[in-house]
């Protein structure tokens, strides 16, 4: 009987993995490899698209494509914008105001998510006017930031943090009030005080939640800053964001520089994206085993 | 831990439970006694959705009673004037599809309990916790997730878990539902071994009716919503049981004891289009 009851006795030794080095690993990632390739048949069909007419004729044009830069000249344009203060500029102070807007969001949002989860008072009292100013876009506060905040990066900075803000505490509140019962039943039956609850069981319980928020928040983020610079005008050329480049290179007529600051806010969104999933794993080794 | 002779004696007596969801009253259990003596293994055996589970929420603490009261040690838990039984680590439940925190490893799942009742350091309690987890023949396993671990190994932690409380009772709702009978047997015979270390009074909800009679003391029988007691069986076989007490003659009439009784109200509840309460 007790021979059964021991699993540990026929739980085999557990055979070391084999050491890889870090570039074979790369190598050998092969999901890598078909995302690159992916990317590489895109920029084909793109390129060939793009020099449709000037390969074939223009009677053979497909209509409107052949006014999209190949990327072969997006890639000379960027080479020539690389070196340039004013590029690495925009990327700065975009990340800045992504930045700054998504970490005001996620501070203030978590907190105010949660409550609204555990408190019941606080939730009647703030839910509802919280689901009235929610469906509002956050570019349609933009005239008003305007005339209320004193200078343009304030109202940016306002704007940004509404597009996140409201995602995140809906995520948060769905997190924290979907954990499971048992898991509740099971902290007060041993005897868990509020704060316990709070701290091992609620919180934890919610973090998925708030990472899928903070995901999706910072997507939305990006959305806001782009459209913001966009709008305010930037200022001056280096202050005015990624948003403001693009805007920038289309009043100059620069169809490759378009295309460039696109794929530029493209590239930054994924770095973003990334970084928030690292820190998800980061902070929840229990999610990695899946 | 030290054996307990005469402490987790529950009475229950004449427990009624309505559900009142929405106006339309639905009695979950209806005027139900049962005595369990101090150190027994009580087995509820019954139709799914018949109510066994509320009573196992009134006894933990998690829902109140409409009628009659319930007793741990002659004190009261429920009962007039007091609808609803504090949540008590002295009960500590083991539940349907287990409820260990997924964000803690074993180790900190069990050492919970002793570290949010402040009995104990939190170092302390995780070597506690290591030892018993050790002892369960989980000391491999001590540091992994919970998603990382077979259900067996989780459900047998959650029981661990349960017992560093050092709990008066036990509470197990059907924990090994959906295991298959060879794990199922492990999980038994593990059961019953922590059983005869710890002599804690079991409440093992179930309709599994082997078993039911191969761990039981006593095994009662309800009937279908709702529930009542129907019939008591005491299952005289001797400890320790092991696995070919399965075979044995005395084994299979208790069987057709439990089972005659258990079939009429199956197909009770069958008839009545019974689905899971909740």
């Amino acid at each position: 009987m007790t021979d059964i009851a021991q699993p540990s006795s026929h739980a085999a030794t557990p055979v070391p993995p084999k050491r890889r080095g870090a570039l074979q690993k790369l190598w050998q990632n092969q999901s890598l490899w078909r995302g690159i390739t992916a990317i590489i048949v895109f920029l084909v069909i793109w390129e060939i698209g793009a020099r449709w007419d000037e390969w074939f004729g223009k009677e053979w044009m497909i209509p409107g494509v052949g006014l999209i830069p190949p990327p072969t000249d997006v890639a000379t344009t960027w080479l020539e914008v690389l070196p340039k203060a004013g590029y690495w500029e925009s990327w700065v102070s975009s990340f800045r105001r992504v930045i700054s807007g998504f970490l005001m969001a996620m501070l203030l949002g978590i907190p105010f998510g949660l409550m609204l989860a555990v408190n019941k008072y606080f939730r009647d009292l703030f839910f509802p006017p919280f689901e009235i100013l929610r469906p509002i876009p956050p570019l349609a506060w933009v005239p008003a930031s305007l005339i209320f905040w004193p200078t343009n990066e304030m109202s940016i900075a306002f704007i940004t943090f509404l597009g996140a803000f409201f995602t995140i505490v809906i995520n948060v509140l769905g997190g924290a009030r979907n954990i499971d019962v048992r898991y509740l039943r099971a902290a007060q039956s041993m005897g868990a005080s509020q704060w316990d609850l709070f701290s091992k069981i609620i919180l934890p319980g919610t973090l998925p939640s708030i990472f899928t928020g903070a995901a999706v928040g910072m997507g939305i983020t990006w959305e806001v800053v782009l459209a913001a610079e966009m709008i305010s005008g930037g200022g001056t050329q280096g202050g005015g964001g990624l948003g403001f480049f693009i805007w920038n290179s289309y009043m100059g007529g620069s169809l490759e520089q378009i295309v460039v600051g696109m794929i530029s806010v493209g590239i930054a969104g994924y770095l973003s994206s990334s970084a928030i999933r690292a820190i998800g794993d980061w902070y929840m080794p229990w999610k990695r085993l899946f | 831990m030290a054996t307990q002779k005469n402490r987790g004696a529950l009475s229950i007596r004449n427990v009624t439970k309505i559900y009142d969801p929405e106006g339309v009253n639905v009695m979950a259990v209806d005027n139900c006694s049962m005595e369990i003596a101090a150190g027994e293994v009580c087995m509820i055996v019954g139709p799914s959705g018949c109510g066994k589970t509320t009573l196992l929420n009134a006894i933990a603490g998690f829902h109140s009673i409409t009628h009659g009261e319930i007793l741990l040690d002659g004190e009261l838990l429920c009962g007039p004037g007091k609808p609803k039984a504090d949540q008590g680590a002295e009960r500590m439940v083991v539940f349907q599809h287990g409820a260990l925190f997924p964000w803690m490893t074993l180790a900190q799942n069990v050492a919970y309990g002793p570290m949010v009742q402040r009995t104990m350091r939190k170092k302390a309690a995780l070597e506690k916790a290591r030892d018993m987890l050790a002892e369960a023949g989980l000391g491999d396993v001590t540091d992994k997730y919970p998603g990382e671990v077979s259900s067996g190994m989780s459900r047998r932690a959650e029981i661990v878990r349960a017992l560093i409380n050092d709990p008066k009772v036990l509470l197990l709702d059907e924990p090994y539902r959906a295991m298959d009978a060879l794990t199922k047997s492990i999980m038994h015979e593990s059961l019953l071994e922590t059983y005869d270390r710890t002599k804690v009074t079991i409440f093992f909800i179930t309709h599994d009716l082997e078993e039911a009679i191969f761990l039981g003391d006593k095994v009662h029988v309800v009937t279908t919503r709702p529930c009542q007691l129907k019939k008591t069986v005491t299952v005289d076989i001797p400890r320790p049981r092991t696995f070919e007490t399965q075979s044995s003659e005395e084994f299979r009439v208790l069987m057709e004891e439990v089972n005659e009784a258990v079939h009429e109200e199956a197909i009770k509840a069958f008839q009545a289009g019974e689905r899971e309460l909740a």
